[in-house]
Order: structure tokens, then sequence, then C-alpha cells
């Protein structure tokens, strides 16, 4: 069995989207996450429509996952090949707290279903799927900080079990203090990879 | 290899594995008719657990542990499943060969209530540090692992269990799954109208929408087989994503159909080997149509199917922990347990749903799970 290798990695944090290392997009003008999603959006214009019924988390996540893969050609792969592997800290909190500020007993009472169903972490995994019609292997794991040894061994493992040959794996995560989308792409073909690879290309941007 | 040693399911009927089951077996239904302003404005149905004898078992664990502190309704129930669990077995859980994994959903999300905010520090409704505090509480050295992956993260966890183990990086996993029938979510299913206005009836003409339960389960693997009790071998598992829809699943049951195939890929077998399916049967018309046809697709029909959430409701992330202990203690006893609330088929594909508590030899079994986020998974058990 052949091995895996790093064929591309985004990171959007702070108003940048860096793209296997390299700032490809940065806006300064904007404060808040909501406008900047926005703005990469109009950068990146994928014309898809499903961007605007998304919360942020899952439009950071797709758009994360756009960068990624334009360019990228997995037709030599089975769509039930192609696995996605996430990971962040807070889950959807935003989105809960949105879904709770709506439940509230002194606030009044309208729940809305287009809010709560963005209230699971894997809704992003979901969007990506639909996105590229991807249907392989799934998880979504929820740990305190980006931790490269739980997706590789995660990852290494369903590889080796023969489960999934591509990986779409990472990190996004928002908080009331910040947000960060960390994705890489690894197939059996292109640089080496292992977890110390991706500790390092993940801490590339560590002060940005 | 990665066997199944110990299990625990704590629901609306009862604290043990075997209560659950001869509860099933009796036919109870814990789904019941409630009203409680702090969860729901107004009358709603769910299966919720007695938090009388919770809290009087809890206070009994106190004699056999010494770091005592402060836990939240859900850590009491998933701490009260695991040490159950842990009784049966009686692993090393200081060793760093022992690892726990969690499956939630939405964990301790009541604590996001106003009135709750304060009393457990600023990150404890975060899904990570619920998993840690278990974890430390029974002093395991390894960082708990937790996933939340909708209402497959159950089944999903038992396979990444499984993984770890059969690659040689653990000898004993501790599965446990937990979720609350909470404000949180009992209002946003209402949002959804997903919720049946009686309990829920799995793969019924009549069936109206999903019923919501409350649960923590808990299931342990090993390298090695047990002791005391029936083996029982992990043979397969695997996940699959419909890619067509975030809240309805696939009309196809592409993925579905995907999580069997592999499963079965990874177990060496044949669809004719599987004597007997353990369903998701959420009771929606969309999902059992769907599991129906996935079913189908891999000339199943003739397996006994059932699913036990009309009697328990919809428990979430603890689902694919507590119905696969049920599937285990189906296996044990050779018994097929009727699907409560089935009685006029309602599906498409003429698929084998139980009407009627069974015996049959039971060698190898296939649980499934579905979720939002157009998730699926399956998972092969078989007697050793």
């Amino acid at each position: 069995m052949g091995k895996l290798f790093i064929n591309k990695y985004c990171h959007i944090k702070n108003n940048k989207v860096f793209l296997d290392g390299k700032l490809v997009f940065s806006d300064d003008e904007v404060h808040d996450i909501k406008p900047f999603l926005k703005s990469v959006y109009r950068f990146l214009k994928p014309a898809y429509n499903k961007f605007f019924k998304m919360d942020e988390i899952s439009k950071l996540a797709y758009l994360c996952s756009e960068y990624l893969l334009q360019d990228v050609d997995l037709s030599a792969f089975n769509k039930d090949d192609i696995a996605i592997v996430l990971s962040n800290s807070d889950s959807t909190s935003i989105t809960d707290q949105n879904h709770q500020n709506s439940i509230s007993k002194e606030g009044g009472f309208f729940p809305s279903p287009s809010i709560f169903v963005y209230t699971l972490p894997n809704i992003m995994i979901g969007e990506i799927s639909i996105r590229h019609k991807l249907k392989g292997e799934n998880a979504f794991f929820i740990v305190e900080n980006f931790d490269a040894g739980l997706l590789t061994n995660h990852i290494n493992n369903l590889y080796l079990t023969r489960k999934a040959k591509v990986f779409i794996a990472g990190w996004v995560n928002i908080n009331n203090d910040s947000y960060e989308a960390f994705l890489f792409l690894l197939s059996p073909c292109g640089k080496k990879y292992n977890k110390g690879e991706i500790e390092k290309v993940y801490n590339q941007h560590k002060y940005i | 290899m990665a066997y199944f040693i110990a299990d625990n399911i704590i629901s609306s009927l009862g604290f043990t594995t075997v209560e659950n089951f001869n509860s099933l077996l009796s036919g109870d239904i814990g789904i019941e008719k409630m009203e409680d302003a702090d969860i729901y404005p107004g009358p709603f149905l769910a299966s919720t657990i007695d938090k009388t004898r919770l809290e009087n078992e809890f206070r009994l664990l106190a004699h056999k542990y010494s770091n005592f502190s402060k836990f939240t309704v859900l850590e009491k129930l998933m701490i009260l499943s695991i040490d159950d669990a842990l009784s049966q077995c009686q692993p090393d859980v200081k060793s760093d060969k022992t690892a726990f994994i969690f499956s939630t959903t939405k964990g301790n999300i009541d604590l996001l209530d106003k009135s709750k905010k304060d009393e457990f520090g600023p990150d404890r409704h975060l899904l990570w540090k619920m998993a840690e505090e278990i974890s430390n509480f029974f002093g395991n050295p390894n960082k708990a692992i937790c996933i939340s992956n909708a209402c497959i993260s159950g089944v999903l966890a038992l396979n990444t269990a499984a993984m770890y183990i059969n690659a040689g990086q653990y000898e004993t996993i501790v599965v446990c799954g937990g979720d609350l029938v909470s404000r949180f979510v009992v209002s946003g299913f209402m949002s959804f109208l997903s919720l049946s206005d009686e309990p829920c009836k799995p793969f019924d003409k009549d069936r109206k929408g999903l019923s919501l339960g409350e649960a923590a389960g808990t299931i342990i693997l090993s390298e090695k087989p047990s002791a005391s009790k029936q083996g029982i071998k992990f043979m397969g598992g695997a996940t699959a994503n419909d890619a067509n829809h975030i809240s309805g699943p696939s009309r196809t049951g592409e993925g579905s159909y995907i999580a069997i195939k592999k499963a079965l890929f990874e177990a060496g077998m044949r669809t004719d080997q599987i004597d007997h399916i353990s369903a998701h049967g959420t009771a929606t018309p969309y999902n059992d149509e769907m599991e129906s046809i996935a079913i189908a697709r891999h000339n199943l029909q003739k397996a006994a199917t059932n699913g036990i959430k009309g009697s328990v409701g919809h428990t979430l992330g603890a689902a694919g922990i507590i119905e696969t202990a049920i599937l285990l203690e189906e296996m044990r006893n050779n018994t097929v347990l009727k699907t409560s609330g089935y009685k006029n088929h309602g599906v498409g594909e003429q698929i084998n749903v139980s009407t009627e508590n069974s015996g049959l030899e039971l060698n190898t079994c296939l649980k499934m799970a579905s979720g939002f986020g157009g998730s699926n998974a399956a998972l092969i058990l078989q007697k050793i």
C-alpha cells in the first residue's frame, strides 16, 4: 500500500487567506467575521447560492474547502473513497447561542428550523460533501486545541483499513473571540506527509 | 480483533442493559406526555430518566471514588453508566493503553440557560471539557476523544474504538454516549415539525415523526474477549455521506447503502450472512423509507429488522451506543425484540420488521444509523 501526501493546505484567520503558505487574500477594512466572509466570497466568485443559507461557521468551512479544492482534479478517485475528517473546540457555539436566544424564557419563543439545523458541527461536513458530491467516511472531533496527532492518527487508520484514499481534514472554529479554518488535502500523490509536517504547515501562520 | 466486553444503558426504562432489555421484552414504552415549562411552553412527548433515582445512585458512587466534585446531570448519567460497565470487566482505567471515547450531539447544552450559566465555570458547555471532566474522574491518563457527528455519533464512536484497537493502539476503549431532553433540543425539533404527537411508530403506515428521549450508554471494547459473557466481536464498520441534503436523507438510501457495503467489505462477508438488523428507525416519514431502500438494495429484505425508538425515543448521541448494547443483549439471548409502535407496514420496500419478540439464532448482526448532515453509519458484529 502506498503512502499519503499533502496536496494542498489552506489557512483562514485574522482577515487573511493563505494557500500553501502564501497570502492569497486579505481584507483589512472589515472588523468582523460576517463582512469578511462576504468579502472572501465576492473575491472567489464561486456562484454557489447555498452559501447564503449557511451559518457563519459553515460559510467559513465552505470557503476554506473552496480554496483547497479549486483546480484540484479528484476524478481519478471514487467519490466513496474521499473522506472528510474535521475538528474544533467550540462545536457550533455561536449558532447554539442564536438558537438559545430564540427560546429564552425572557425574550419570547420563536425557534427557527433554519438556525437549529446548523447546531451540529458535522453540518460543515455535509455542506462540503454536497458541494463536491463526496460520499466517503466522515468524522467530527471536538478537542480543546488543534491536534495534528488526533487527525493524522484517525486518517492513517482509515487509510490502512482501506476505508478512504483521499482526505479533506483539519480545523474550523469560531467563538466570541476569534475564528480560524485550516484544511488540508491528502492523497496518494504530492509532498511527504506526517504529523510533524501537518504541525509545521499549521504553525506557519501562528503569529498572524 | 476488537471484542464487546461490557455495556450499560441508562434510559427511561432502567439503569442497566438487562433492566432495559427486560423492559423492552415486556413491551414497555418510556415515552410519555409531559408538561414542563422549563423545557417547552406547551405539552410534549419525551422519554426521560428518573432523576430521583439518578441522584440516589450517584450518591452511592461516592463510596467508591475519592475525587468527587460537582457534576452536571448528563455527566452524572455518563459516570454512572461507565461505572456499571467497568464493574463488569475491571480494565485498568489508569493505564495509557485504555482510552475513553465520548459521543454526544449537544452535551451540557442545558448550561446555556442563564440560570445555570455560572454554576459550572465558563467552558463546561464545551463538549471536550465535559469529556475531559469525566475521563479525569476515572483517572484515565489519555486525552479524552470526543465525537460529535449528529445521530451517527454513537455508531461512529464504536467503529472508531474498534479501528484503534485493531491497530494495536489501545488494549481497552470505553465508549460512552449521552444526550439530554433539553429545552434546546425539544424546541429545535418542534420548530422542524418533526415530533410525533404520540409515541413514535417506526416503519409504520401512520408514523408521524420522531419522539425524543434521553439516555447515557457505555460499551467497552477490548482486544481480548470477555471471560464471563458470550464473546461478540467487531467485524466491520463504516460511515458515508449522502452528499444530498443537510437535513433530509437521500431518497435512494445512497449513504446508508455505501456504509453497509463498506462494513461488509471490511467484515469480508456477504449480505446473506446477516441474521438481524437493528435499524435507526426514527419514525420520520423520510428516514424509515430511506432505510428500507438501503436494506432492499442489499437484498436484506428477509433479515429480521427492528428498532427500539418506539420505546425509548431518539436519544441522539446515545442512540448508537444504547441500540448496539440492546443488539448485543439480543445476540446473547438469541432473541429479536419486537418493534414498538410498528403495526401496519408503511415503507415502500417489503423489509421484515419484527412485530413480536421471537427466538432466533443470532450470529451476525448489522447496526444502522443515519443523521443530519447527510451522515450514515453501519456496524457488523458477530459471535465468536
